[in-house]
């Protein structure tokens, strides 16, 4: 019962953080109608960016959130806006040009890192990487706790913006409707380039929160950009409600599978919810809800 | 007539080549170009003309590899009997598959296809009463020379050529091209998109087997890192594809060219000049280029993936006409 108990808490810590890259993922393909194969690599971008403020400037891991943040809305930004932007007008028989761009974008993202910094394992070591915190005989890891705090507060802070702001607004009428949004007086390429840049800040602070009990490495991109997407898939795709389910069932799904099954697995057991999923519930999480 | 001369001309000329050119290093490139026509041609079937974007070919490429390389190591049967089985084990996997998988648009397709990728290597890596994991299989060579392995490839390459130019010109190649147009209008125009589909897919299947087979009769060694490799054969293959001509019969043979030379050339530096050059002149400065360009590899694949859907998204074939307009152009302004 304990081993269960603690398993339940450890995934669902974990699910917290998987919701946050799973909202980004989202929010991008709400709105672009496109999977960004380069989400985990911007997450990686985003470790380093805090290995290095951590490990030359001294800031704390959670400090650094206001850097990496920012930062990565900028690359998100830039990619949109120079390389994916221009797509639109470039005439290709092939139909899936911008997701091969943003797989393209990824091999360069973690390449120019095994550039700078080689393959070899980094990690953030503070005082409370391996504390815990036991409540009734279960361990909370002090950590992961952090980060689960953190990821609810920024998804609250997120749907507020999408609910109450004029841009958040205009955000949910382009991935509802893009021309409709346009013919309205929506400047949709605009508000793909912010959404962009916001879905990077999101994985941002999804990387930056892991650092402190995850090992660090360039290849760490690729295992993230398949969670991501097989949150998206398993939440329903574009739905934002559904990606805090997907990511929740993902975190779960992998903590049972490992302590039950065997470490080996908690990377596939992803991958077989994602066949399953499309399978029983193509619709996803999603399409229990509404009707 | 002009026209219909030239592949006849070229076939000739692949023909002779091994008998021209002796050096054990080249014919082993031009293997590997054959190699990657057979995938290419397979990718662009399923891709090109159909518009279902295959992201994994290497799990195809990757069952064919090790049938071929377990019949040899289990039953003790020549690896030859890959080629055949090895194609019909990929069928095998591709039809399930599909018939999962096409109920998926667009970019889920895709996605669906990388996933299987993954899931194909973790197995191959966790199933090692079967396929001895990370270790890998050794096989074999038939052959000391790389004369019959090269005309089996030219075999298989030219066929697949064949096979793509054939259907492309019969009414399964507008059934397929009608689905990537529009998968909507072609369902009420009466086509069975999910039956085209399949056999588009079972057909690129055959050919990417047969490719993987080959790759493991030929290396003689395979380990799940190898024919699993996301970027070594599922982006080289879209690579191949697109660099050579999306939807267009000779792209893939173009971009097998251009690819597998491009490949080279950062694998050995240049063809071992950086590194001689080096060696002669004794600068630090150029072995140190030396190293990084070796490792380049992957991110001149992911530079290349950029700017060919930037500025050359048709490839090649497909875009040859602006690309000659655009250096006659660029001439004419030099003068």
């Amino acid at each position: 019962m304990e081993v269960f108990l603690q398993t339940l808490v450890a995934g669902t810590l974990k699910g917290g953080l998987y919701a946050l890259i799973g909202l980004g993922m989202t929010l991008i393909m709400g709105v672009m109608g496109i999977i960004n194969l380069a989400h985990g690599q911007i997450m990686m971008v985003a470790m380093y960016l805090t290995y290095v403020l951590f490990h030359y400037l001294g800031l704390d891991p959670y400090v650094t959130l206001v850097i990496t943040m920012p930062s990565l809305f900028l690359i998100g930004i830039l990619v949109q806006k120079f390389l994916l932007n221009p797509l639109i007008r470039v005439e290709s028989i092939l139909p899936e040009n911008q997701v091969l761009m943003t797989v393209g974008i990824g091999m360069v993202l973690t390449e120019v890192i095994r550039f700078i910094f080689t393959s070899n394992y980094l990690s953030v070591k503070t005082s409370y990487s391996s504390a815990a915190v036991f409540i009734g005989g279960i361990s909370f890891s002090v950590a992961l706790t952090i980060a689960f705090v953190f990821a609810c507060v920024l998804t609250l802070l997120l749907f507020w913006f999408l609910l109450k702001t004029d841009l958040g607004r205009s955000i949910r009428a382009v991935s509802q409707d893009a021309e409709a949004a346009q013919l309205m007086g929506v400047n949709s390429e605009r508000i793909k380039v912010i959404t962009m840049g916001i879905g990077s800040a999101l994985v941002a602070a999804a990387g930056t929160l892991l650092l402190p009990i995850y090992y660090l490495f360039p290849d760490i991109g690729g295992p993230f950009t398949r969670r991501a997407f097989v949150i998206t898939i398993l939440g329903g795709l574009g739905s934002t409600v559904g990606a805090i389910f997907g990511g929740l069932t993902l975190g779960l799904a992998e903590a049972f599978s490992s302590t039950y099954v065997g470490m080996e697995f908690e990377e596939m057991i992803g991958l077989i919810i994602f066949l399953l999923v499309l399978l029983f519930l193509p619709g996803g999480i999603k399409s229990l809800t509404k009707v | 007539m002009r026209k219909s001369f030239l592949p006849l001309l070229l076939l000739a000329a692949f023909i002779i080549f091994p008998f021209a050119v002796k050096h054990p290093y080249y014919q082993h490139l031009m293997i590997l170009v054959l190699m990657w026509v057979a995938i290419g041609s397979g990718w662009n079937l399923i891709s090109g003309f159909t518009g279902q974007v295959l992201f994994g070919a290497a799990c195809f490429f990757g069952i064919g590899a090790y049938t071929a390389a377990l019949l040899a190591h289990k039953l003790e049967i020549s690896a030859w009997w890959g080629l055949p089985l090895g194609a019909i084990a990929s069928v095998l996997l591709a039809f399930p598959f599909g018939w999962i998988c096409f109920r998926l648009r667009g970019p889920y397709f895709a996605l669906a296809t990388l996933a299987l990728n993954e899931i194909l290597r973790n197995v191959a890596t966790v199933w090692e009463s079967l396929t001895e994991g990370m270790v890998g299989i050794l096989v074999m060579q038939t052959f000391v020379s790389k004369v019959p392995y090269y005309f089996v490839a030219l075999i298989i390459a030219v066929g697949s050529l064949a096979l793509v130019h054939f259907v492309m010109r019969s009414r399964w190649g507008y059934y397929f091209v009608s689905i990537r147009e529009d998968q909507d209008a072609a369902e009420s125009m009466g086509i069975n998109t999910l039956f085209f589909k399949m056999l588009s897919l079972c057909l690129s299947s055959v050919l990417i087997g047969l490719a993987g087979a080959l790759y493991t009769v030929y290396m003689g060694f395979i380990d799940p890192k190898v024919v699993f490799s996301l970027h070594d054969i599922s982006i080289m293959a879209i690579l191949v594809g697109i660099v050579g001509g999306v939807s267009t019969v000779y792209g893939p043979a173009v971009g097998a060219l251009i690819m597998v030379a491009l490949q080279e050339v950062f694998r050995t530096a240049g063809f071992g000049l950086l590194p001689y050059l080096g060696k002669t002149t004794g600068w630090p400065f150029l072995s140190t280029v030396t190293k990084y360009v070796s490792e380049a590899h992957v991110l001149s694949f992911g530079i290349l993936v950029i700017l060919v859907i930037l500025y050359l998204p048709n490839g090649v074939v497909g875009d040859w006409n602006t690309l000659k307009n655009k250096l006659i152009f660029w001439r004419r302004n030099a003068v």
